[in-house]
């Protein structure tokens, strides 16, 4: 009852392209929009559970050291309040992505500021919240003086955990021979997710099998990290995520909340809620690390890069196996034999350090791409011609070809529609009364991940379809591209494809991180899909290219028959399973797409401020124009925001941060973001996935930052190594006024 | 959030009794809710005020116009009189916050609104403003937003808000009802307090005091500008900020009058600075002059050393608008 697809070559069928619905691709509303907009759709902490009592945590006010005494009873004689839980089960940290094991949890033991230790529950949130402020607790501080709290005073500096270091010929002697070189250092800030929805969850135990609703991404992995975490089986773990109100990698692994609620709810025999505060989203899940990078290009004298490296120190809290992996696109996009790649990482004590949108190009591309403009400056070639002429034949360490990468085309379709002029570069020409115009461009490139997938589908007696897998929806469109691989497959309008969601009882999906939601999980609806064709085929006698299924109907020899018909009165329910093969192996495969910006920047105040901005994108096949659309432009965003104003600020003396909340912790708003152009230039990658499809939901916000520094260095002639580029930054260097 | 008790009073006399005895006035409760949820604010009784009127806008005697406490920000600046008469209120009312907040938010409570240093914020880190005595964290902390204007050690905590700015420009009055039905008024520009010693004291009322209104004197016309300058270009706290009114006649400066936000514990007036440019003709010289006199005690902590600068240029980008001359 199932089809299994191991991609260990290409998939040239191109399934997708020989069907007839004609559904893929268009954009196609999000069919659960309604619902989320006339708030129908029921999130996390939303659902009702009879006699649910609410759990708020308590987190630690020192940066390391022990908890010596919890004194339950300042709050047990308070209106309400039932418990005050510091169990062994709870988490100390949230789980890495895919670590499908429990994080650290000995939340007696306080590796930093903020660090969950406590849950006191009550019959009220309002109460809960109340008796948390007020439980004291006694620490053994240790002593502050053998504490590293900050990346400066890291004291040693490993090779990151799960990044590959690169060293190959003589770097040193290619930038000493080199035609033209840069040799620059940049540092970016640390970044919060910042999901609109907090993080929260509610648990009920009947004794024997946990039910959890939670705000999770990957469900798959989570049902493992709370099972070991509480110490059950998995099977009698039960997650259901249907809605998840942005995650941005601070959902991929379960978080405090998510065994905080178990716990209690195991204990107190019955249902349990946990919801973090907006404090505590941002000084309680994930940081993205802060960065500090070194970037050597060596140039020959047409501009073709020689020598590369690019080496990167980030930092996280010990035990924590994560390095932001700063170099991963540096590894494949450029070319120079000469190369060293390396990821260092510091251990330091301030909240844990994980994925965040674009673990490694987020941060990685925007240093890499504001160098290759100084290279380009510096060899005066324009940076697109720049970039045109540094496109490697094959991977420059591993030796093997590209799949699909229409980067060359994707420069020019930005440039073209943008406007781009690759001659005139010179700095501080344009002035508009107060404001520098300039002009920059980037390079997008994220690599590419398929992940193991099943997906069932049904196509019920009515001839409508079910599509049902653990995969999430964390806003991005999952529900209707299902929708829309499966209508396509199977002859059906999305509308006519109910898709489910969410659900840790249905089939394992990959969950939502690292882009590979659409391809892996769209991929295992195909293969469901295919094995629902191939039973048509058996009934009605044919092959597969001779059936033709649309708008309900199958088509074969001449004859039209409407799938009810031909079911009579049967359903076919097919799981697809997808497995990543030698093709992983065999190509490079990654994303690409290229930036370019329009800045105005204050020549008396430094503030900088986008006038326009275009990106053009190679995806592989667009599932829907829309919601690929909507994804590139919500990455462009967060590089705005990367580029101005993002910037997690942790106190020096303790580790703790300062600025916790959304009115003090900048992310771009309406007025910050012009009219945002979104080119997708059309591509087929079967080496990608069966689909051919590859990943967009990060690809946006992977160089886009490097475009706004090198628009402002065009604008006001200032070459700006921090980011974000504040105005306290620039207004030393500004032009005088 | 603690608990507390919710009271309406039926009118001012009552309003103030309750805060004389401990209540926290509430009007549209934009700061202090939140301030609440973090327990920096625990007041065991909210006085619930905005069923007491001050809700209007009315010309006074003197051609100029009173706007009543409980105004909101949205009507104060959309009100066609404001528009055309004192535009800089209504264009420093529009760069704060977001149209929700401004449609809560009120002319009383705005002036009244608490600082957003980040450990005033937070009730685990010493805060001399919170906590008398304590201590002041942001002094050798996280300092990027605060004071360089009139701080000291005890607190370098800045008043975050907008529409003072302006009224301090205005030279307007606030005025304020005590228990027993006494009033009395006070210039905005001594409303407001310097730390001193008593950082916890934002400004000059008093237990039972309320303030039912801000007038502001008769338009003096001329250019009327806002300028804010942060990094998020909308709903974000200014980094520095510049109400500006001048006027200009035969290419002097007739009428001058300049206030400053997000520089120190209050909005920042120098009346030698409206001496210097009054009568005098505009040049870079003069508003050279104009930023050494408001800088001439300037200090900064770190991290926020850079306002100083940007003070000093935003000074010369405001005046050379206000005069016409050129950038």
């Amino acid at each position: 009852m199932s089809k299994s697809i191991t991609l260990d070559q290409p998939d040239q069928r191109n399934l997708l392209d020989r069907m007839a619905q004609g559904t893929i691709g268009k954009p196609v509303n999000r069919l659960e929009g309604p619902d989320k907009v006339s708030g129908v759709a029921t999130y996390a902490a939303e659902f009702s559970a009879p006699g649910a009592a609410n759990g708020v945590l308590v987190t630690s006010t020192i940066s390391k050291g022990e908890v010596a005494l919890i004194d339950e009873a300042s709050v047990m004689g308070m209106p309400g309040v039932l418990a005050v839980i510091s169990d062994q089960r709870m988490i100390a940290r949230p789980a890495q992505g895919g670590a499908g094991e429990a994080p650290v949890q000995q939340v007696k033991q306080i590796d930093y500021w903020g660090q969950p230790v406590a849950v006191v529950v009550a019959e009220t949130f309002e109460q809960a919240r109340d008796a948390a402020k007020r439980l004291k607790i006694t620490y053994n501080a240790d002593d502050m003086s053998d504490v590293v709290l900050n990346p400066e005073d890291a004291d040693s500096w490993e090779e990151g955990p799960g990044t590959e270091t690169v060293e190959q010929g003589a770097l040193p002697q290619a930038m000493s021979e080199a035609a033209y070189s840069v040799d620059a250092t940049y540092t970016t800030e640390g970044h919060n997710s910042a999901p609109m929805e907090p993080h929260a969850a509610l648990a009920e135990w009947d004794g024997t099998k946990l039910t959890v609703h939670a705000s999770l991404q990957m469900l798959n992995y989570n049902i493992d990290e709370l099972a070991d975490s509480m110490g059950l089986d998995a099977e009698n773990v039960h997650l259901l995520s249907p809605y998840v109100g942005g995650g941005f990698g601070s959902k991929l692994g379960i978080s405090p909340d998510v065994a905080a609620a178990s716990v209690a709810a195991m204990q107190l025999g019955r249902p349990v809620r946990v919801v973090l505060s907006r404090q505590q989203v941002f000084q309680s899940v994930i940081r993205r690390t802060e960065t500090t990078q070194r970037v050597r290009l060596a140039a020959d004298a047409d501009g073709r890069l020689q020598g590369f490296g690019h080496e990167a120190k980030v930092t996280n809290l010990p035990e924590e196996e994560f390095a932001e992996p700063v170099t991963q696109a540096s590894a494949f996009l450029y070319p120079g034999q000469d190369r060293v790649l390396k990821v260092e990482m510091g251990r330091i004590h301030r909240m844990t350090a994980g994925s965040v949108r674009a673990p490694g190009e987020a941060v990685g591309m925007q240093a890499l791409e504001a160098a290759m403009d100084e290279l380009a400056e510096e060899s005066g070639i324009g940076p697109v011609e720049l970039r045109l002429r540094n496109i490697p034949e094959r991977h420059p360490s591993d030796d093997v070809p590209y799949s699909s990468r229409r980067l060359a085309e994707c420069l020019k379709a930005g440039a073209e529609a943008f406007g781009w002029d690759d001659k005139d570069r010179k700095p501080a020409q344009r002035r508009e009364g107060e404001w520098w115009i300039g002009t920059g461009m980037a390079t997008a490139a994220r690599i590419h991940n398929l992940s193991k997938a099943e997906a069932s589908v049904t196509l019920m007696e009515d001839g409508t379809a079910v599509v049902a897998t653990d995969m999430t929806d964390i806003g991005t469109g999952t529900y209707t591209i299902l929708g829309q691989i499966a209508g396509e497959m199977l002859g059906l309008e999305p509308s006519d494809v109910l898709v489910r969601l969410g659900d840790s009882d249905l089939a394992r999906g990959p969950g939502s991180g690292g882009s590979w939601g659409a391809a892996s999980s769209g991929s295992a609806v195909q293969i469901a899909c295919e094995a629902i064709r191939e039973e048509l085929c058996d009934m009605l006698g044919c092959e597969d290219e001779d059936l033709t299924l649309k708008d309900g109907f199958a088509i074969h020899n001449n004859k039209r028959q409407s799938l009810p018909e031909l079911l009579n009165g049967r359903s076919i329910e097919k799981l697809g399973k997808l497995k990543p093969g030698e093709t992983e192996d065999d190509f490079a495969q990654a994303s690409y797409g290229a930036f370019f910006t329009e800045v105005a920047v204050n020549a008396y105040t430094g503030e900088t401020r986008i006038r326009r901005m275009s990106g053009a994108f190679g995806i592989g096949r667009v599932l829907n124009e829309k919601t690929a659309k909507s994804q590139c432009m919500g990455g462009m965003v967060w590089c705005i925001g990367s580029a101005l104003m993002e910037d997690m600020m942790f106190d020096h003396r303790d580790g703790h941060l300062a600025n916790c909340d959304l009115a003090e912790y900048h992310v771009p708003v309406n007025r910050d973001v012009p009219h945002l152009d979104v080119i997708m230039v059309e591509e087929r990658d079967p080496a990608a996935s069966p689909l051919q499809a590859k990943g967009v939901g990060e690809l946006g916000i992977c160089g886009g930052a490097g475009a706004i520094c090198n628009a402002i260095y065009n604008a006001c002639g200032v070459r700006l190594r921090s980011f974000p580029m504040t105005p306290d930054k620039l207004i030393d260097h500004l032009p005088e006024i | 959030m603690r608990p507390f008790d919710y009271q309406r009073p039926d009118g001012l006399d009552h309003a103030a009794l309750l805060e004389r005895d401990g209540g926290a006035l509430i009007a549209g409760g934009t700061n202090l809710l939140d301030l609440m949820k973090l327990q920096v604010e625990t007041p065991d009784t909210l006085v619930d005020i905005n069923r007491i009127g001050l809700d209007e806008l009315e010309p006074t005697d003197d051609g100029g116009i009173r706007i009543g406490a409980l105004v909101s920000n949205s009507v104060c600046a959309a009100d066609p009189r404001i528009r055309a008469d004192w535009p800089v209120l209504s264009r420093a009312i529009l760069s704060g916050a977001s149209g929700q907040l401004r449609n809560k938010a009120t002319t009383g409570g705005n002036l009244c609104q608490r600082t957003r240093c980040y450990y005033f914020m937070n009730i685990d880190m010493p805060c001399n403003k919170r906590e008398p005595g304590t201590g002041c964290s942001a002094l050798n902390g996280r300092n990027r937003i605060h004071a360089v204007l009139g701080a000291n050690e005890n607190c370098i905590a800045t008043y975050p808000g907008d529409m003072a700015v302006a009224m301090y420009a205005l030279d307007a009055t606030v005025e304020i009802a005590g228990p027993d039905k006494a009033s009395r008024s006070v210039k905005i520009r001594d409303f407001h307090r310097l730390p001193g010693d008593m950082p916890q004291r934002d400004n000059v009322l008093e237990p039972g005091e309320v303030i039912t209104g801000v007038t502001l004197p008769a338009p003096v016309g001329g250019t009327q500008l806002y300028r804010k300058v942060r990094e998020r270009s909308s709903y974000a706290f200014a980094l520095v900020s510049i109400a500006a009114v001048i006027r200009m006649e035969e290419g002097a400066i007739s009428h001058a009058s300049l206030a400053f936000g997000s520089m120190a514990h209050k909005p920042w007036h120098d009346p030698r600075i409206d001496a210097a440019l009054t009568g005098a003709k505009p040049s870079d010289a003069l508003f050279d002059k104009v930023a050494d006199l408001l800088l001439e005690n300037a200090e900064g902590y770190g991290e926020n050393d850079f306002k100083i600068p940007l003070a000093r240029r935003t000074v010369k980008a405001v005046l050379r608008e206000a005069t016409g001359a050129s950038t």
